[in-house]
């Protein structure tokens, strides 16, 4: 099995590259034996073996080759072992031996192959659950112990997980094959989706502690760079991708010490991360002189928007205001609601922005959700209503399902307690950032 | 989304149940399949079973910090039994399993209906936007 030709060390380099390679090997393996499920085990077992061996001896001449190789060795044993299982159940001959041309191993690279099988991984019958661990094992090459660990279940919980979407997607009998230009058009707002559910999913474990762990906002980054170098005249991509630079770059600046969570007009904008702001915005750039204005490169707009702001008295809030007002043409829902009314607030007064929430009251969709409260509470804040502040960032804390967002409003609430008992004994009243 | 499956069991209730033996069979059986279906469906995160409350001590720090143990206190009603947690795509979801957990056998086979409360596990930062 190992390679006696030239072997270079290893290293993070290589391991990337061993990650780039999985889709690939997979595409060619599952196109060879049209049997994606246990094709996609058998890349995962090539996987393993080179995380096992490229370390030690070095990685192969032509590391591509070596785990089409070994995965396809693999997917001869499942073949043999599913005939005899078959021929001992009925005694029947098989009907053909699936052929395998050693002198085709090396070749059939089609660099297609890895937008088919994201395709498939985020093929609408999924679950959203299934779709996302299936694309960062098919497409994103990682192993499953790393997934379980992102997701924190056991190993053997993601392993079902995974080996019933394949189920699911063999008994949906979606084809291995690219879709035609239709389907992918309808298609592609649900790999959009999962990508940029992958990279919130980053977003949301990526506190302190958590550093060893998997980086799955990173991890979303370089599919979606990999989607976008597949399909570079979509805009939508090339938004998805300029919203997850654009919010990426704040990460350092984000949460403090203890991980409380920073909001974004107190973060020390000297830690973002110019270089990933500056890709953002050339993205962004890109995205737009495409034509149709989508729901993600609206929201990298509005990212950008706040960006550009040296101080937070700086940002443009008529600007974002305009957006927003887009948005909620193009894509209208409650949070784009909730968010429009921020922008109000900022732009005519916090009374508008109270009066732009009414509307969502009786929204079934924000029913019991705490960031209704939270925005009212704000709003409040920013009028100078202490007291109806203080009630609703305690109603949202008492809602919210989010450690960090929960610690955050509780001690908002509790400064302004404090603030306000201090003004009341003859102590000036700190003035409000907003 | 994570959610925990907590059953609570009456302390009137406590103690080993003195069914007969087929039907604590029977809900041996039904508690390890739900187990092993939680299990291949890609959504348990884990399950234990928790010791009887005569095993309880209740602990506090005393002043220099030392565990001060106590008995559990006579007046609770009920007790937590085990709990699972649960990693599901929908409240839903959570609440029929919860609900499968609740109609374990009990003596004669009839289901017991237990009381399961169920509660989302907190967790990270929410995704600032969308």
């Amino acid at each position: 099995m190992t390679d006696s030709g030239t072997t270079k060390p290893w290293d993070e380099v290589s391991e990337r590259l061993l990650r780039e390679l999985a889709p690939q090997v997979l595409g060619v393996v599952a196109r060879r034996f049209r049997d994606f499920s246990s094709a996609e085990d058998a890349v995962q077992d090539a996987m393993l073996s080179a995380f096992k061996q490229w370390p030690q001896e070095g990685i192969p001449e032509n590391p591509r080759g070596w785990l089409i190789q070994v995965a396809s060795r693999r997917m001869m044993d499942t073949v043999r072992s599913e005939i005899a299982r078959r021929q001992r159940e009925t005694a029947i001959a098989p009907e053909e031996e699936p052929a395998i041309e050693p002198a085709e191993m090396e070749t059939d690279m089609d660099p297609e192959d890895t937008l088919v099988l994201l395709f498939m991984c985020c093929h609408p019958v999924l679950s959203k659950s299934s779709a996302i661990a299936l694309t960062l094992r098919a497409v994103g090459g990682l192993t499953t112990a790393e997934i379980a660990n992102a997701f924190m279940v056991p190993e053997a919980t993601m392993a079902q997980r995974i080996s019933r979407t394949k189920q699911s997607i063999k008994a949906s009998k979606v084809p291995f094959r690219l879709p035609t230009p239709q389907e992918r058009m309808q298609r592609l707002p649900a790999v959009l989706h999962v990508l940029y559910l992958i990279f919130s999913e980053g977003y949301a474990s990526s506190a302190g502690a958590e550093l060893q762990r998997l980086d799955l906002a990173r991890e979303a980054i370089r599919l979606t760079r990999g989607v976008r170098a597949l399909l570079p005249e979509n805009a939508e991509i090339a938004g998805l991708l300029a919203l997850m630079l654009l919010t990426d770059a704040r990460r350092a600046a984000r949460t403090g010490p203890q991980e409380e969570l920073i909001p974004l007009d107190k973060q020390d904008r000297s830690l973002w991360d110019r270089t990933e702001l500056h890709e953002g915005m050339e993205m962004l750039k890109l995205a737009l002189s495409k034509g149709a204005v989508g729901l993600y490169q609206l929201q990298a707009a509005i990212a950008a928007v706040h960006d550009e702001a040296g101080r937070p008295e700086e940002t443009d809030w008529p600007q974002i205001l305009a957006l927003y007002e887009l948005h909620q043409r193009v894509a209208p829902g409650p949070m784009v609601t909730l968010n429009h009314a921020i922008a109000v607030a900022m732009v005519r007064g916090p009374e508008h922005g109270l009066e732009c929430l009414l509307a969502l009251d009786n929204d079934e969709r924000l029913a019991g959700h705490y960031r209704l409260d939270a925005v009212r509470g704000h709003l409040f804040e920013m009028l100078g209503d202490s007291g109806n502040a203080i009630q609703h960032y305690r109603t949202a804390a008492a809602k919210t399902t989010s450690l960090p967002e929960q610690n955050y409003l509780m001690t908002r609430a509790a400064h302004l307690e404090e603030a306000s008992k201090e003004s009341s004994s003859g102590l000036p009243a700190p003035q409000s950032q907003r | 989304m994570k959610y925990m499956l907590m059953m609570n069991t009456m302390r009137a209730e406590a103690g080993v149940p003195t069914w007969p033996r087929a039907d604590l069979q029977a809900h041996i059986a039904y508690m390890h399949n739900l187990n092993r279906e939680l299990r291949q469906s890609g959504e348990l995160v884990s399950a234990e079973g928790l010791s009887f409350p005569d095993r309880a001590r209740l602990v506090q720090a005393g002043r220099d910090g030392a565990p001060i143990t106590d008995g559990i206190f006579p007046e609770s009603k009920e007790f937590l039994a085990g709990f699972w947690i649960v990693d599901v795509e929908s409240p839903e979801r959570a609440y029929a399993i919860a609900a499968r957990a609740s109609a374990a056998p009990g003596a004669g086979g009839a289901p017991l209906n237990m009381q399961i409360e169920v509660r989302p596990v907190m967790g990270g930062p929410p995704p600032e936007m969308l």
